[in-house]
């Protein structure tokens, strides 16, 4: 892998994206979730159709001109739908994973650091989260919030704030689990000692030379999270506790197909295969930064 | 009596039964309640250009037995098998599998005498004059399955079992008012209170079933829960108990000493629960793994496709059962001494008539019968709808988007900048819940669009059925909560009579807090000339004079447009294509399980 002949080292930024560029199928999912997310983001802008026009002429209909992806069995028009509903899932996703994963960080690294009564504590913590039940606590919070939240954010405001709290909220178990797990190895290491020895503060320590170390399989594991996080929203929907039941997200589109696979398969799988892609992407995206995050691999 | 059905009246009578408006037994019905002998309206019929028919389920094998397993799906579970118990038609199905009543409805509504001898007339002596008493009386040679008889005992026993409050039973509402005698061993006589126009209640139907006194004598009152035989039931039905796995599996076998000559058919019997409706279709018309399977509310598209295959056919029989909108006149944001949704409030908008008159003009009630229940009911503007009789003549239904959108104008309510309509600060915005299920949030959708275009703003919401449904008093979500500002569901009528149905306009009905939201009337609504138009219809013994003041309450209650009916459902089962089955609409669907067979 390392070049033989000697040269200018470049700068670390560099270093990183060149190991990334080397792992082709992170590349292309890059790619292909950049399309998704410019697709929901500027799809609306191009493709002027009404997410809810009802039309029973047109019901059931595969893929045409007028309809690219086919209608839904109101004649409503699922490329309209897709876009609005990816704008809802990818969001919804992301944020749940950027909270499940800042906290199991935080509260990982803050037990694998410390050495006195906060870790074992942080773990009963953890050990309790992970024992909770987790849908009874779902329709619990959501029965004593919902109404506060939508007064506050709106209707689809409130419960997006709501769903990403409690599924972030109740997902950073493994994360931190994780992250205690590689500081506490890390921690003991050469270099960190080395760190030490010439007078690198705790802080420094982490920021500096323990955290880049234990994040690849925390990427990994954050990578999944967004993929339960679109599921786990689809799973809210139909409960009937997450948006309303109008709102067509990947999930709900998914599950309002599922009664029509035999004569209207394109329903379901266009939603089904934006799911499947956004999932798989970010995984490969997650594994090449692993590799490229990965300050023990040269090159 | 005879003057107050008027020549005319008769030959529409006639007509309509000719092109299949009303059925022959029905007509036979009501003929025999102007006083003609049952031959007599089948002669006039005959005159009419009517051919002489029999309309229920005709028996064609000759000897009981080697017809196999008869293979049931519920898609929700049974959970218990007593009857008296049976809060859910799911437990009222399995138990009427082991268990019979006097008399049960068949599908056109006749009362179809099951442990009794005959059916109770004036002609026969068992009615009285007054209307407070009736004189069933019992087939003789019936044993329960462990071979002892059924007496007049067991008749009266159950009656002093289901009114006794600490039993606790569910269908208490049939016996606490009443007193039952004992005329001899094969004679009972149940008295009223009051003269009583509708007296096949009790030990009639889902709420009659007959208990063995030597099974359930030592556990009438407290100790009703402890009773062995509410799991392991000993009956007179067509079918012995053999095992029961609670939320999962019954089997049975027949009863070899059946008291209808050669039924039942089939040697066993399979009750399996689970699964949901699509899935419980597909079992039946697909893969045709089971032979039946019940209340099958799945758009009719899909059903249609599923029959294709040939494996088996839906049917459909009409019932009184109506899916309708209530639009809330309270205010579901305000709690006044602990509730919300309470009649000392008034809705911001939806209190205003012209409102809620725009809202009914704004259903396509022809589109989502057409689009989406096709043989699962028709599109509708009255509550009572069966028998016909009782149906409304003057309600109709339109839609048009243009009135409704003049009938706000001239009402003051103004478009803002976001396109919805509000008048002194109040906007048209409403929440509109009802249960998870795909043809309810189909209809939600079409609402919602018409709205859309009269400047009404609907926030859909969707509770999962198990909630919606339940009486869980802790929870807001329920529909008899009524915690939104309009909600849509299907209420059952359990008899071929609305009067009882049309206790859920009754002011002192009103669901509340102090009630524990247990009062029929859910939609809040109250109006003294329908609450006394009422009272005077439950004394009426002049089925006609009866019929008119039903009819006014169900107006008075339907033109309030607090309710806006939008599909007289019918009943819907799959069923294998060989399979010979007879459910009904006014009662549970194997009220006549014996007589099913394979052709």
């Amino acid at each position: 892998m390392a070049p033989a002949r000697v040269r200018v080292p470049a700068s670390p930024m560099r270093q990183t994206w060149r190991r990334f560029a080397r792992h082709r199928l992170a590349v292309a999912s890059a790619c292909l979730l950049a399309i998704l997310m410019l697709g929901v983001i500027l799809g609306p802008l191009l493709w002027r159709v009404r997410i809810d026009d009802i039309d029973f002429a047109a019901t059931l209909q595969g893929p045409s001109a007028a309809h690219p992806f086919g209608t839904d069995d109101l004649g409503q028009d699922l490329l309209a739908r897709m876009i609005y509903g990816g704008r809802i899932s990818l969001a919804v996703g992301f944020a749940a994973m950027l909270v499940a994963t800042l906290v199991g960080i935080v509260v990982g690294s803050v037990a694998g650091m410390s050495r006195r009564l906060v870790d074992p504590a942080l773990m009963w913590v953890t050990d309790l989260f992970l024992s909770l039940p987790q849908l009874p606590l779902l329709l619990l919070i959501i029965y004593l919030f919902r109404d506060r939240l939508k007064a506050l954010f709106g209707v689809e405001g409130g419960i997006f704030v709501m769903i990403v709290a409690v599924i972030g909220g109740l997902r950073w178990m493994p994360v931190a689990r994780l992250v205690r797990a590689q500081f506490l190895s890390l921690r003991e290491k050469e270099f960190v000692e080395a760190a030490r020895a010439l007078g690198a503060s705790r802080w420094e320590q982490v920021v500096g030379h323990i955290l880049p170390n234990a994040l690849g399989p925390v990427i990994v594991a954050s990578t999944i999270e967004v993929s339960a996080a679109i599921i786990a929203e689809s799973t809210l929907s139909f409960l009937g506790l997450g948006f309303p039941p109008d709102i067509p997200t990947w999930g709900r589109i998914l599950f309002d197909a599922k009664d029509h696979l035999d004569v209207a398969p394109h329903w379901a799988l266009f939603a089904g295969a934006a799911i499947f892609l956004t999932v798989l992407s970010i995984n490969f995206i997650g594994d090449g930064l692993r590799d490229a995050l990965d300050p023990r691999r040269i090159g | 009596m005879g003057s107050s059905m008027t020549e005319q009246d008769l030959r529409n009578r006639i007509s309509d039964v000719r092109e299949g408006r009303l059925s022959r037994r029905a007509f036979v019905r009501q003929m025999a309640a102007l006083g003609l002998s049952a031959p007599m309206a089948g002669t006039m019929l005959a005159h009419g250009g009517v051919a002489f028919a029999d309309a229920t389920l005709a028996y064609k094998p000759t000897k009981a037995g080697g017809g196999g397993v008869l293979k049931l799906l519920l898609w929700q579970a049974p959970t218990l098998l007593n009857p008296h118990f049976a809060s859910g038609t799911k437990d009222q199905i399995a138990s009427r599998i082991f268990f019979e009543p006097l008399a049960g409805w068949d599908k056109e509504g006749n009362l179809i005498a099951q442990l009794a001898a005959e059916t109770p007339s004036r002609t026969n002596g068992g009615l009285s004059a007054d209307g407070k008493e009736v004189t069933w009386k019992l087939k003789r040679n019936v044993r329960w399955h462990d071979g002892q008889p059924f007496t007049a005992d067991d008749v009266v026993f159950t009656w002093q079992y289901a009114a006794d409050p600490a039993t606790a039973a569910y269908t208490t509402g049939s016996y606490a008012n009443i007193k039952v005698e004992k005329i001899d061993d094969h004679t009972v006589k149940v008295v009223f209170k009051e003269p009583t126009p509708f007296w096949a209640d009790p030990f009639v139907g889902a709420f009659g079933c007959i208990l063995p006194k030597h099974h359930f004598g030592d556990y009438a009152g407290a100790k009703s829960r402890d009773a062995p035989a509410n799991l392991k039931p000993v009956g007179t039905g067509p079918y012995k108990f053999l095992d029961f796995k609670p939320g999962d599996i019954i089997t049975g076998e027949r009863n070899a000493d059946y008291h209808v000559p050669s039924q039942p058919f089939f040697d066993r019997i399979e009750v399996k629960g689970g699964g949901d409706a699509v899935s419980a279709a597909r079992a039946v018309l697909q893969s045709g793994e089971y032979d039946y399977a019940w209340n099958l509310q799945v758009e009719d598209e899909i059903l249609k496709r599923m029959e294709t295959g040939g494996k088996g056919k839906i049917s459909a029989v009409v019932s009184g059962d109506i899916e309708f909108i209530i639009l809330n006149t309270t205010d579901p944001d305000v709690e006044v001494d602990g509730e919300r949704s309470s009649i000392k409030t008034k809705h911001p908008t939806l209190s205003d008539p012209k409102v809620r008159e725009a809202m009914n003009l704004l259903l396509d009630r022809d589109s989502i019968e057409k689009f989406i229940y096709g043989r699962g009911g028709l599109a509708t503007a009255s509550f009572v709808n069966e028998p016909k009789q009782f149906k409304s003549k003057t309600l109709k239904y339109e839609f048009s988007v243009d009135k409704a959108n003049k009938i706000l104008d001239e009402a003051g309510y103004k478009r803002g900048q976001d396109g919805v309509r509000e008048k002194d600060g109040k906007k048209l915005k409403y929440v509109f819940q009802t249960s998870i299920n795909a043809p309810r949030q189909k209809t939600q959708a079409i609402i919602k669009q018409a709205c859309q275009r009269a400047g009404i703003d609907l926030e859909l919401k969707s509770v999962t059925a198990a909630v919606f449904f339940s009486s869980d008093v802790g929870n807001p979500d329920t529909y008899i909560k009524l915690y939104c500002d309009m909600e849509m569901y299907t209420t059952t009528q359990p008899q071929p009579d609305p009067e009882v149905f049309l206790n859920q306009s009754n002011s002192w009905q009103i669901a509340n807090k102090e009630n524990k939201w247990l009062g029929r009337n859910v939609a809040r609504f109250s109006d003294p000339a329908a609450d006394d138009a009422y009272k005077a219809a439950q004394k009426e013994l002049d089925p006609a004079k009866r019929a008119e003041l039903l009819i006014k309450v169900n107006d008075l209650f339907c033109r309030s447009n607090t309710i806006l009916p939008l599909i007289s459902r019918t009943r819907v089962v799959a069923a294998a294509s060989s399979l010979m089955h007879d459910h009904s609409g006014w009662d549970v669907d194997t009220w006549n399980v014996a007589a099913w067979y394979r052709a």
